[in-house]
């Protein structure tokens, strides 16, 4: 059980009505309530994850938080981040997130840092708390929260998600296995699509984030059984739970510093790479594709996003062929056709422009269209940079 | 005899977006070699060049990682088994 010094704790009238229906409870009582106070919490992240189990903490009597994000708040973010509210777009979620706690709770002291998560500064901080909670959305900081977890001793109650699917653990707790044991490494950048690309169902992070909060509470509390040991998959689109046991790894490598989590994911030869690949491809900008327009010039706009993406709103003129057909040969064809169609009717080849969301799937498809003799050009920033300086009614999304 | 595989949404895009498979083999290493005989593009996805299961990707019969069971792949799938197939996934924001 996590030692926690109460001698010095104690609760007011005010407090004791508030949290009454805790006192009642044998398991947590008025001894349990002083634990809650005396406990310290940082989070990492106050996203989808971060909102949730913020507001429930805030809400059980944690009596000093700490919350860690370098953000402002995005009107995108509202579906699931519901910590946060309208009249704070545009502002850092640090402090939208500390507002609400002590709207909350005003008993809760509440540590803003409103700066990333990096290995020079996460020991110092970690220090400081007695449970960490992982909120964050990528696998550099996710190695970063764990590796400073185990050498500042500290339990790391994790969870992730993805489109319709969560994951909850507690790691490093009472000699228990760690992230490492779980996933030695992380997958290649790219691999896995992230939330802000793959999407997310708004609820999910709120029931990952809730049994982060209830592990964080029962930790501080030294009740009942942790999910130390046990990997629980939550899959919201058949509402079921399930669970793996999960065990410390003896031909995982000792964890003895922070490292570069950047470079230990692969990032920067990613990046190098990605603009590598995009150097060879030639591209326009929205203000050329607008004179071609305002010209009244003819050329190919092919559309490679998907049909959902299609939907929310598209550029005049068009063609919807997505990066997957285009992947699998089909697509190619069918850019082919259209460029011969063209050609008929304006008696030569006519100049082809792809673009996507932003700009990285239009350069993949269109390396796949080289290598297939078909040549083209790049619309630098995709539909998301027409949309800023040209086209107002397409939603940025 | 089939064994049920769980596919996770990440991977469904090379299972034609089935959640669950049924595949044939006596043990797990033969499902899974069946499995991605039948899904081609899982393999890459799952597998290194030299055959490996990929580090972030961990293959669980019922609830035990295979990678802790004494037979490992050879272990015997039974009746009713549930191999699942759980990649590490980061989203939280």
């Amino acid at each position: 059980m996590l030692t926690l010094d109460t001698s010095q704790v104690s609760l007011s009238r005010e407090e004791m009505e508030r949290f009454s229906r805790h006192l009642i409870l044998p398991e947590v009582g008025l001894e349990g309530q002083k634990r809650l106070k005396a406990g310290k919490v940082l989070c990492i992240g106050t996203g989808g994850l971060g909102s949730p189990l913020l507001l429930y903490l805030a809400a059980a009597g944690v009596g000093r938080i700490g919350i860690v994000d370098f953000d402002v708040v995005d009107v995108s973010n509202l579906q699931r981040q519901v910590i946060h509210g309208t009249s704070w777009v545009g502002k850092p979620k640090v402090e939208s997130a500390k507002n609400r706690i002590l709207e909350i709770n005003p008993y809760c002291q509440v540590d803003v840092y409103e700066t990333a998560l990096k290995s020079h500064n996460a020991l110092e901080l970690f220090a400081n708390y007695d449970v960490i909670v992982d909120g964050t959305d990528n696998f550099p900081t996710r190695y970063l929260v764990n590796d400073a977890c185990v050498l500042t001793g500290k339990p790391n109650v994790y969870g992730s998600i993805f489109r319709f699917e969560g994951q909850a653990t507690v790691f490093n707790y009472e000699d228990g296995p760690n992230y490492r044991d779980l996933y030695p490494e992380p997958p290649p950048p790219g691999l896995v699509p992230s939330c802000a690309e793959g999407g997310v169902l708004g609820i999910l992070p709120g029931i990952i984030g809730v049994i982060q909060a209830t592990e964080t509470v029962k930790i501080l509390l030294g009740i009942g059984t942790t999910l130390s040991g046990r990997l629980l998959l939550y899959d919201a689109l058949n509402m079921s739970f399930r669970e793996l046991k999960l065990r410390k790894n003896p031909a995982t490598p000792p964890i003895t510093e922070l490292i570069d989590y950047e470079q230990f994911c692969g990032i920067p030869r990613a990046q190098a790479a990605e603009q590598a690949g995009q150097a060879e491809i030639p591209e326009i900008t929205v203000a050329e594709l607008k004179a071609r327009f305002d010209a009244q010039q003819d050329f190919v706009l092919v559309d490679v996003r998907n049909p959902n993406e299609w939907e929310i709103g598209r550029i005049p003129g068009a063609h919807l062929i997505p990066l997957p057909q285009i992947e699998n040969g089909d697509g190619v064809d069918q850019v082919r056709k259209l460029l011969a169609a063209s050609a008929a009717r304006s008696g030569n080849g006519l100049e082809l422009i792809v673009h996507c969301k932003s700009g990285a799937r239009s350069a993949k498809a269109l390396k796949i269209l080289q290598a297939a003799g078909i040549q083209g050009k790049n619309l630098r920033g995709g539909i998301l940079a027409w949309a800023e300086a040209y086209d107002p009614s397409i939603p940025k999304y | 005899m089939a064994t049920k595989v769980l596919i996770p949404s990440p991977l469904r895009p090379y299972t034609d977006n089935l959640e669950a498979v049924e595949i044939e083999g006596s043990n797990v290493g033969e499902v899974m070699s069946n499995l991605i005989a039948r899904y081609g593009e899982l393999k890459r996805h799952l597998y290194t060049e030299d055959g490996k299961l990929r580090n972030f990707v961990n293959v669980y019969l019922n609830d035990e990682d295979v990678r802790t069971l004494p037979q490992g792949d050879s272990t015997p799938v039974g009746e009713q088994a549930v191999i699942s197939i759980v990649p590490a996934i980061a989203g939280g924001l």
